[in-house]
C-alpha cells in the first residue's frame, strides 16, 4: 500500500490562559489532546464533532498556522510540523484552505483577479503574464464563474458566488489537499448544494484529498469517504462512512446522529438525547471524556481513558472507536448491533 | 367555526432604502389556530423574519411601512395604540430570538429578567416575580433553579440561555410564541434538548407557536402546518406530513431534493443533490410574473408575465403556480 498524503500522529495543542497579578499562566484549553489520523490521495475525510472540540484547530496546526504543542504531521513522506517556515513555503502550495465566511475571507481591496493571481505568483506557477491570465480564466471556468468577472470586487457577489471564488484561490496553487473548515455552513441550503455538488466534482476530476471539517453529518454523510467524530479534542470514533452511519461504535457518534433533525415528518425513530453540555476543555473530565453525558457509562469509564482501536463487531474495516464498551460481552454491549437505520429512521 | 387566534391578511411590509422600495413582505396571508404549531420556513431574506417582527409591530416605522391586516383574536393590532400594543407583547404574544448571546441582558441577573414580564403585565412583587421565576426555570430543566435564578447570562452556556429565553417567552402564560430561528445557533445535541423540550412544554401550555425556521429538518420535527415563503410571498401551504411527501410548488420541490438525506449511505440513494439554479431575486424591483420564475425549470412566458395567485390543490394544501397540478407533479 503506498504511504498516505497526510499523516497525523499524535498531534496536541495546548492554548495558555494567561490571568493574575503577573500576567502568568495559570491554564490550558487542551483543544486538541492527542489524536491520530490519516488522509489517503484522493480521499475525502470528514471531522465531525460540536463547537468547541477543536475540529477547527486540527485544520490551523495541520496548515501550521500556529505552533503545535506535540506530535508530527507528515505531509507525503516529509515531516512538516518542526520545519522553519522558508523550508516549509513551497510546501505550502500542496495544502490549501476554504474558510467558513465568504465574506470575511477574501480582501474587498482587491479584484477577483488579484486575488486568484497571487497564489500563482507566489508559488510561480505562471512563465509569463499572459499564462497567469490563461490560469486565472481556467480557474473562473473550473468554479464556473464567467470570465469577464475577474475585474469585479468581493463585494460585487452574492455568499455562494464568494465561496466559489474562495473555491477556485485555494485551487490555483494546484494542491494535493484542501481543508475546508466549514466551508459550506454558512450557506442557504439551495446555494449549499451547488457548492457542496462544485467541490464533488472537482475532486473527482483533479484527483484532490480533501479534510472536510463540518457539523453538518447530512452534508458529510452525502461528501465523504470515511469520517472521525471528535469530541474535546480527542477522536472518538473513526471509520469508513458506511460503516460509522449503519452502525455507529461509540455512544457520542449514535447520539450526534440521533439528534439531527430529519426531514420526515413522523417517522419514529430512536432517540438517544444527552444530558448536560459539553464540559469545559479547560478542565477536561477524567477517564473517558464523555462519561460525564454518556448514557452507557460505567466505572471503569469514570477512571480509566479507554484507546481508540479497531472494533471487533463493526461492519467494514478499519473502523475505530475508543470505548470500553467493546470490552463487554455482545449481549452487554448496546453498541454491538447495528443501530443506523433505527437511529436515522430509513 | 370560530376564527382562529391569528389571523393575517394580505400583509406588506415594505422599507424605504436609498435606491428604491425594498418590499420585504408583499402580501402573505395565513392564520394559526389555538395550539397548533405552523412553521414558516423560506431561505434568508425571503421575508420570514419581517413576518414576525411584523405580527409584533418590532418594525420601525419609518424606514418600514406595515399594511394590511393582523388579527388576533378579533383585535387588528395594526390599529392598535402603541400602549394597548405594549399590554400584548410578552403577554399574550411573546417571542424568541435566535441569538441567545445578544437578546438577554448581561447586567442583570436572569431572575430580574423572567421577573421584569411579571411585574409589569401581571403586577407581581419583587419576591413573587423570583419564586415564579424560579417555577419558570425549573420548568424549562434547568439544574438547580434556586441558584442559577441569580446568576448572569454569561454564567450560563448557548442551551442554558435559549432555555431562560423560553422561560421569559411563557412566563406569563402566552396565547401564541413566536419562535425565530430558535435552535440556529446551538449544537446539535443541544437543538435535540431545546427542541423536545419545546415539545413538550407545548403539551404542558398548550400555546400555539410560530416557528420561522431555514431547517426542514426541524419542521419535520415539531410543526403541524407549513407555509413556504420565497421572496417576499407565501409560495406554499400545507400540512406537514403532505407538505413533504407531495411538495407541489417547484421551489418546495428544489428545497427538499437539495438537501442531502441522512442515511442515505445506507439505503444506497446517494445521488448528486439537486440545484436550484442562480440566485434569488432583488426585492427592490416589482416581480410582475411568478417570483420563482427565474429560477424554475419549468417556467414558461406565461409565469414571466402573470403571477399566480394561490389555488387549493388538494385539501388544505395551497399552492402559487400555474403548472402545479393537483396530482403533485409539475407539467413538464
Amino acid at each position: 500500500m503506498s504511504s498516505p498524503l497526510l499523516d497525523v500522529q499524535d498531534l496536541k495543542k495546548h492554548f495558555p490562559i494567561k490571568g493574575g497579578f503577573f500576567g502568568g499562566v495559570t491554564g490550558h484549553v487542551y483543544a486538541v489532546d492527542g489524536i491520530s489520523f490519516h488522509i489517503n490521495k484522493g480521499e475525502t475525510l470528514s471531522l465531525v464533532g460540536e463547537s468547541g472540540c477543536g475540529k477547527s484547530t486540527v485544520g490551523k496546526a495541520i496548515l501550521k498556522l500556529f505552533p503545535i504543542t506535540a506530535g508530527q504531521v507528515v505531509l507525503d513522506g516529509k515531516r512538516i510540523d518542526d520545519m522553519s517556515s522558508s523550508v516549509l513555503r513551497p510546501l505550502r502550495r500542496r495544502m490549501q484552505v476554504v474558510f467558513q465566511d465568504p465574506f470575511s475571507s477574501l480582501n474587498p481591496r482587491m479584484r477577483v483577479r488579484d486575488i486568484l493571481a497571487e497564489p500563482i505568483h507566489n508559488f510561480g506557477l505562471a512563465r509569463s503574464g499572459a499564462e497567469l491570465e490563461e490560469k486565472v480564466g481556467k480557474l473562473m471556468d473550473t468554479v464556473r464563474l464567467p470570465r469577464d468577472a475577474v475585474n469585479r470586487w468581493p463585494h460585487e457577489f452574492s455568499g455562494g458566488q464568494r465561496q466559489r471564488i474562495g473555491i477556485a484561490r485555494a485551487l490555483a496553487a494546484e494542491p494535493d489537499l484542501i481543508i475546508c473548515d466549514e466551508a459550506v455552513s454558512a450557506l442557504d441550503v439551495s446555494v449549499k448544494a451547488q457548492i457542496v455538488n462544485l467541490l464533488q466534482e472537482l475532486q473527482e476530476r483533479l484527483g484532490l484529498a480533501l479534510l472536510f471539517i463540518s457539523h453538518d453529518l447530512a452534508i458529510v454523510e452525502h461528501m465523504t469517504h470515511r469520517v472521525a467524530v471528535m469530541y474535546l479534542g480527542k477522536i472518538a470514533e473513526v471509520a469508513p462512512k458506511r460503516s460509522l452511519f449503519a452502525a455507529p461504535k461509540h455512544p457520542y457518534t449514535e447520539a450526534l446522529l440521533s439528534a439531527v433533525p430529519v426531514p420526515m415528518p413522523g417517522k419514529a425513530r430512536e432517540r438517544v438525547i444527552l444530558k448536560g453540555d459539553v464540559p469545559s476543555p479547560i478542565n477536561p473530565p477524567k477517564g473517558c471524556r464523555f462519561h460525564t453525558r454518556c448514557p452507557y457509562a460505567f466505572d471503569r469509564c469514570r477512571v480509566e481513558e479507554p484507546p481508540l482501536r479497531p472494533v471487533p463487531t463493526a461492519l467494514e474495516a478499519g473502523h475505530l472507536a475508543a470505548c470500553h464498551l467493546h470490552d463487554l460481552s455482545a449481549d452487554r454491549n448496546p453498541l454491538a448491533v447495528a443501530k443506523g437505520q433505527a437511529l436515522l429512521a430509513v | 367555526m370560530a376564527e382562529p387566534l391569528l389571523v393575517v391578511e394580505n400583509l406588506q411590509t415594505h422599507f424605504r432604502t436609498p435606491d428604491g422600495i425594498n418590499r420585504a413582505v408583499d402580501g402573505v396571508s395565513f392564520h394559526v389556530n389555538a395550539g397548533e404549531t405552523v412553521a414558516i420556513v423560506g431561505e434568508s431574506g425571503c421575508g420570514k423574519s419581517v413576518t414576525s417582527m411584523s405580527i409584533l409591530r418590532l418594525i420601525p416605522e419609518p424606514p418600514g411601512k406595515i399594511a394590511g391586516s393582523i388579527r388576533f383574536q378579533g383585535k387588528d393590532l395594526l390599529k392598535l395604540s402603541e400602549p394597548e400594543m405594549r399590554a400584548i407583547r410578552g403577554n399574550e404574544i411573546s417571542m424568541i430570538f435566535q441569538e441567545p448571546m445578544t437578546s438577554l441582558n448581561p447586567v442583570l441577573n436572569i431572575g430580574r429578567q423572567i421577573g421584569e414580564t411579571l411585574r409589569l403585565h401581571q403586577g407581581l412583587s419583587a419576591r413573587d416575580a423570583e419564586a415564579k421565576a424560579v417555577e419558570m426555570l425549573k420548568l424549562v430543566g434547568i439544574p438547580e433553579p434556586g441558584r442559577r435564578v441569580r446568576e448572569y447570562p454569561h454564567q450560563l452556556s448557548g442551551g442554558m440561555r435559549q432555555r431562560v429565553m423560553i422561560a421569559i417567552a411563557l412566563a406569563c402564560n402566552p396565547k401564541l410564541l413566536i419562535a425565530d430561528e430558535p435552535t440556529t445557533a446551538l449544537d446539535v445535541t443541544i437543538q435535540a434538548q431545546i427542541l423536545e423540550l419545546m415539545r413538550g412544554l407545548k403539551n404542558t401550555v398548550g400555546a400555539a407557536i410560530v416557528l420561522i425556521t431555514h431547517d426542514l429538518g426541524v419542521v419535520a420535527e415539531v410543526a403541524e402546518r407549513v407555509v413556504v415563503m420565497y421572496a417576499g410571498k407565501k409560495v406554499e401551504e400545507a400540512p406537514v406530513v403532505e407538505l413533504f411527501n407531495t411538495p407541489r410548488h417547484p421551489y418546495t420541490q428544489g428545497l427538499l431534493g437539495s438537501m442531502p438525506k441522512l442515511g442515505s449511505s445506507l439505503t444506497g440513494t446517494e445521488t448528486r443533490l439537486a440545484e436550484i439554479p442562480g440566485l434569488v431575486p432583488s426585492l427592490k424591483q416589482k416581480i410582475p410574473g411568478c417570483v420563482f420564475a427565474s429560477r424554475c425549470p419549468h417556467a414558461t412566458d406565461l409565469c414571466v408575465k402573470v403571477a399566480p395567485a394561490l389555488e387549493e390543490k388538494a385539501p388544505r394544501h395551497v399552492a402559487a403556480c400555474h403548472y402545479a397540478l393537483k396530482e403533485g407533479a409539475i407539467a413538464a
